[in-house]
């Protein structure tokens, strides 16, 4: 095992088609016209020194090290800023260079401490590497003229010292080792976007400040890394590498938050992860990453992570640990009893977006071949499955049409109920690059959220409706499309029904969908409208990203439709730059969907009742599929609570924290008789479990995560699991107790089972993935390397179907018990229900989730900016602070869900999207009062979870 | 009008088939009936369309006329294998 080394090139790479060739040290070299003269160098294998360039950021010109000669001109150009032209003659090391570069160093070297063997960045420190690679022997000018090293000098304060800033708690910034190539900055402005660093002063006194002179922490820093990243020296540095020292070895592995799927390098120091560092091949981020995937990974070592099985008889008794092989044998035992004295689809089981589509394959393969029935579901219902309903209807798949490189293509954006610099952070950079070099933007959002207005981008239009009007709104955009003339006919007849398209086009005219007749509902601006429709329909490539905005409502897979019917009626599918973008919530949302988790599906989207489908499976499998659908996880509840479902197993997932109506699940769950929780820490859901299986992280086991952009990316296993298991043995170990033959002896051999059994992935296989870093389904025959961009040359379906879509108004309504409208969000630090991040330093940013509220409602309420308020709904209540701001509206609140002792899903109501049952998490109508303190429910709940988490400690003796 | 939360599931069940019933009310109306039944054959367990067919036995059972109309579609659900 060794590093996986990367090689930078110093410039970023040239997209153009035209070549030129040159000569450099004597070898000819063919690059891409526009490349830099640093990188062409490369390109031939030969390193030009250099400090301030790198290939993430532009070239910058100051470092003055990688002075090159060209035949034929005069002077000693930089390589970074030269860009190679066709028969330049080009010379890399002359006597001048040699002198001028060793002269340079000199400088540098004067100015830096000599302290490398003590040093974090030792063995990576390019200063390090320089001064060797230049062969400096000698610093002529000393080290003791005015410098930025010492703290004293002669006795005296040094004024241009600066301490170091250890103030995030995941890296340091230490001002004594800067060499001010200002790579940091540039790397702030240019790949995450957030502009929060700068260089201050000038000359010998410019210095890195984040912000204005504050500490990170303070600044405007979202720690995201890309600057610890792009540090040359040990300036700024990760913390752990501090503690730890640097990694010996290092393997490729994806992401386990969101579900943009960013490739890291896991670097390591035996077991141990020394950093993650993201990886410049990896599609999905291009060596970009955010604060969770880059840094919040220490609760994977967490001393509150379970590591060994426990079960009990009520969940009033203590937990007992036990054996692996009790554990299994109990449950075997209890679902077995169950279904004798229930009926066989008295059971079902719960899959996990978070956990690898080879581990999912084989939960609903257990429930489908195990429990014999289709009583299989995950977490997606409670985020995109109307994305999979509206998406299959209208193009024919249940997935978003780009891969993210498409975004860079894009000329204008519409971002529909997501909220990309907090949920998908790194999609979000990628995104505000394009806006920053000229695309448009439009934002459909009840929030104002950052995107609306940030340094360097400000979107064309916000509509701001109100929560719940998705529909109307986006129907109304195909109003003034139609009504005006700006639909794309051509397409339309080419790869749409006609008839199918006019019936919806007459649908759509209609004066009632007209911006202006819907205001009312809506409170978005007829103008601001109209030009947002004129501006997608006729600003060129067309891209639509939309979140759970759209998709968690009572209408949720009907805006997924109305957005389809958008990019069809304009002709926006089937290139690069334009496209349906579903942004899902984690990291294999996507996976766990493709992989048969839902209760009318087996693998590959095809219904249950499809003869052909189950004859795959039944001989493969050797036993007999039913050709019913099974129960939902609202359904399952449902049944539960009526005493005809008794027991389930959920894995990696926290349903009392995450499901809406937590009365509801929590009424569910104690009503089952044999409730099993395969997890990494006692969640929530766990206080009502009999059984406890320890999980594994994603840095203990080989697997592969399917990402927003369908994109098959492996999951390396660099540690092993503290429970002993992955989780795919646990359920293999499971199965073998409930009599099923399985002997998978590795996660390929369970995808080598997918690939023979669903068409989308016939040709997906570990080799591939090694060979091919990642492929994007379908992935067969027709399409060996997958599929980056859908339905190029016609859907999927055949013609893509165009659909009437009704606003129908949510039934959940304000009125004078609750007048106002709750939605729900996340936030950048903390990912869904925070099991994760809240057990990593990341709590500095958000340690409890906030209130907002508009200054209007605020101020007739009698709430101040911190106070703690109570909000009720219907279905319940809760207290938590109150943060006053204008982001939101006025009648409109807003809050995290990310902290259990919150429970803002007491709030939240059951109603749900009509196709699918996806909770409508996004409206709630609330009143909010000032408050004491923890509501009675809060303090109930806090001492039941307390006293279910009791675990009994076993005397020596037994 | 205020609805009220922790419905009975039957209660669930009048809501839910009447919001795929008001989805449909906007569709094609010759498409209208079958795209229900089709619905609710392809998203209900058994258990759910058993439940629906003992709220159609009843009077005034709440249920939009187009859920009446598509329920001769509506698959009967066979006795449930133990």
């Amino acid at each position: 095992m060794s590093l996986v080394n990367e090689i930078d090139y110093g410039t970023p790479a040239s997209l153009s088609g035209k070549m030129v060739t040159l000569t450099i040290d004597g070898n000819e070299v063919t690059v891409p016209e526009g490349t830099s003269l640093m990188r062409a160098a490369m390109e031939a294998g030969i390193q030009v020194p250099k400090l301030c360039a790198t290939d993430m950021v532009d070239a910058f010109g100051s470092c003055r090290l990688c002075l090159i000669e060209i035949e034929g001109r005069n002077g000693t150009p930089a390589s970074c800023t030269t860009p190679a032209m066709e028969g330049l003659v080009v010379h890399t090391q002359t006597k001048r260079l040699k002198d001028i570069r060793k002269g340079v160093m000199e400088l540098y070297i004067s100015d830096h401490p000599l302290d490398c063997l003590t040093c974090a960045a030792n063995g990576d420190c390019e200063l390090q590497d320089m001064a060797g690679a230049v062969g400096l022997r000698d610093v002529r000018y000393g080290y003791e003229g005015d410098n930025h090293v010492f703290a004293k000098s002669d006795g005296h304060a040094n004024d241009r010292w600066m301490p170091k800033d250890e103030s995030n708690p995941y890296f340091t910034y230490d001002p004594a080792k800067c060499i001010v190539c200002s790579r940091c900055v540039r790397a702030c402005e240019e790949v995450q976007g957030t502009f929060a660093l700068t260089i201050e002063g000038r000359g010998f006194s410019s210095r890195v400040s984040s912000g204005m002179h504050e500490n990170f922490l303070d600044s405007e820093c979202v720690s995201c890394g890309a600057c610890v990243q792009a540090c040359p020296t040990a300036t700024l540095t990760e913390k752990s590498v501090i503690q730890i020292g640097q990694p010996e070895h290092s393997k490729i592995t994806t992401c386990a938050y969101c579900g943009v799927g960013c490739s890291f390098k896991a670097e390591m120091r035996g077991e141990e992860l020394v950093r993650m560092v993201p990886y410049k091949d990896g599609k999905a981020n291009r060596g970009h990453s955010c604060v969770k995937g880059r840094f919040a990974y220490g609760y994977s070592t967490h001393k509150d992570r379970i590591l060994n099985p426990m079960i009990r008889e009520k969940i009033t008794d203590p937990w007992r640990e036990v054996s692996w092989d009790e554990a299994y044998k109990y449950v075997a035992n209890e679902f077995r009893r169950i279904q004798y004295q229930y009926g066989r689809n008295s059971i079902g089981g719960i899959t996990s977006s978070r956990c690898t589509n080879e581990e999912t394959f084989l939960v609903q393969k257990l429930v489908r071949a195990g429990f014999g029935n289709n009583n299989v579901d995950t977490c997606a219902r409670v985020c995109h499955s109307p994305t999979g309903y509206g998406l299959k209807t209208t193009f024919g798949t249940s997935a978003g049409t780009q891969d993210f490189d498409s975004v860079e293509h894009s000329d204008v954006v519409m971002v529909i109920g997501a909220n990309p610099t907090d949920g998908h952070p790194v999609f979000a950079s990628r995104l505000k690059k394009r806006l920053r070099k000229g695309a448009k933007l439009i934002v459909v959002d009840p929030r104002r959220i950052d995107l609306v207005r940030s340094p360097h981008i400000s979107a064309a239009q916000h509509l701001q409706l109100r929560p719940g009007t998705n529909v109307a709104v986006v129907t109304s955009l195909a109003h003034v499309i139609v009504t005006e003339g700006l639909f794309d006919e051509k397409f339309i007849r080419e790869r749409c029904d006609w008839d199918e398209f006019q019936d919806w086009a007459a649908f759509v005219s209609s004066p009632e969908h007209s911006p202006e007749a819907i205001e009312g509902l809506t409170g978005v601006n007829p103008q601001t409208l109209r030009e947002a429709a004129r501006l997608f329909a006729t600003g060129g490539n067309g891209a639509i990203y939309y979140g759970l905005g759209v998709t968690e409502h009572s209408q949720g897979s009907t805006t997924v439709m109305a957005i389809a019917n958008l990019a069809m009626a304009t002709g926006n599918i089937g290139r690069k730059g334009v496209g349906v973008n579903p942004l899902r919530g984690q990291n294999n949302v996507q996976g766990s969907c493709d992989m048969g988790s839902f209760p009318h599906e087996l693998p590959g989207y095809r219904h249950v009742s499809d003869e052909s489908t189950r004859d795959i499976f039944d001989r493969l499998w050797g036993v007999k599929i039913q050709d019913e659908p099974g129960l939902r996880i609202p359904n399952m509840l449902d049944a539960a609570v009526d005493g005809t479902f008794k027991g389930i197993y959920i894995q990696g997932e926290d349903i009392l924290q995450s499901d809406p109506d937590t009365k509801h699940v929590a009424a569910g769950l104690q009503a089952m008789e044999c409730v099993v929780v395969h997890d990494l820490f006692l969640n929530e859901t766990a206080n009502y479990a009999h059984v406890f299986l320890p999980g594994s992280t994603f840095l203990e086991k080989d697997g592969t995560f399917t990402n927003a952009e369908r994109r098959i990316n492996r999951v390396r296993k660099v540690m092993s699991p503290l429970n002993g298991y992955a989780d795919w043995e646990v359920t293999q170990n499971l199965a073998k107790a409930m009599g099923l033959n399985w002997n998978y002896t590795h996660p390929s051999q369970i995808m080598d089972e997918i690939a023979l059994t669903t068409p989308s992935f016939a040709g997906v296989s570990y080799d591939l993935l090694e060979k091919e870093g990642s492929v994007q389904w379908p992935c067969n025959e027709k399409a060996p390397l997958g599929t980056p961009i859908m339905h190029i040359n016609g859907f999927a379906r055949g013609k893509g179907k165009f659909i009437r879509t009704e606003y129908v108004a949510t039934d959940e309504r304000t009125g004078p018990r609750f007048p106002l409208l709750l939605t729900t969000g996340r936030i950048l630090s903390q990912y869904n229900v925070g099991a994760q991040t809240r057990r990593t330093d990341n709590v500095m940013w958000h340690e409890e989730d906030r209130l907002e509220i508009h200054a209007h409602d605020a101020e007739n309420r009698g709430i101040r900016d911190g106070d703690w308020v109570k909000i009720s709904s219907r279905s319940g209540e809760t207290t938590l602070r109150a943060l006053i701001t204008d982001r939101v509206s006025p009648g409109v609140v807003y809050t995290t869900f990310h902290h259990p002792t919150t429970q803002a899903n007491v709030i939240t109501t059951d109603f749900s999207d009509w196709a699918t049952n996806c909770p409508e998490y996004k409206v709630t109508a609330v009143q909010v009062g000032a408050s004491n303190g923890p509501s009675d429910w809060q303090v109930q709940y806090d001492e039941q979870a307390r006293q279910s988490r009791r675990i009994k400690i076993l005397d020596a003796a037994e | 009008m205020d609805s009220e939360s922790h419905k009975t599931t039957a209660e669930k069940l009048v809501y839910m088939a009447n919001q795929i019933a008001t989805f449909f009310h906007s569709q094609p109306m010759d498409e209208a009936a079958a795209g229900v039944a089709e619905h609710i054959n392809h998203f209900w367990e058994p258990r759910m369309r058993q439940q629906l067919f003992d709220i159609l036995d009843q009077q005034n059972n709440g249920l939009d006329p187009l859920v009446l109309e598509a329920a001769k579609q509506i698959r009967k659900p066979g006795t449930v294998s133990v």
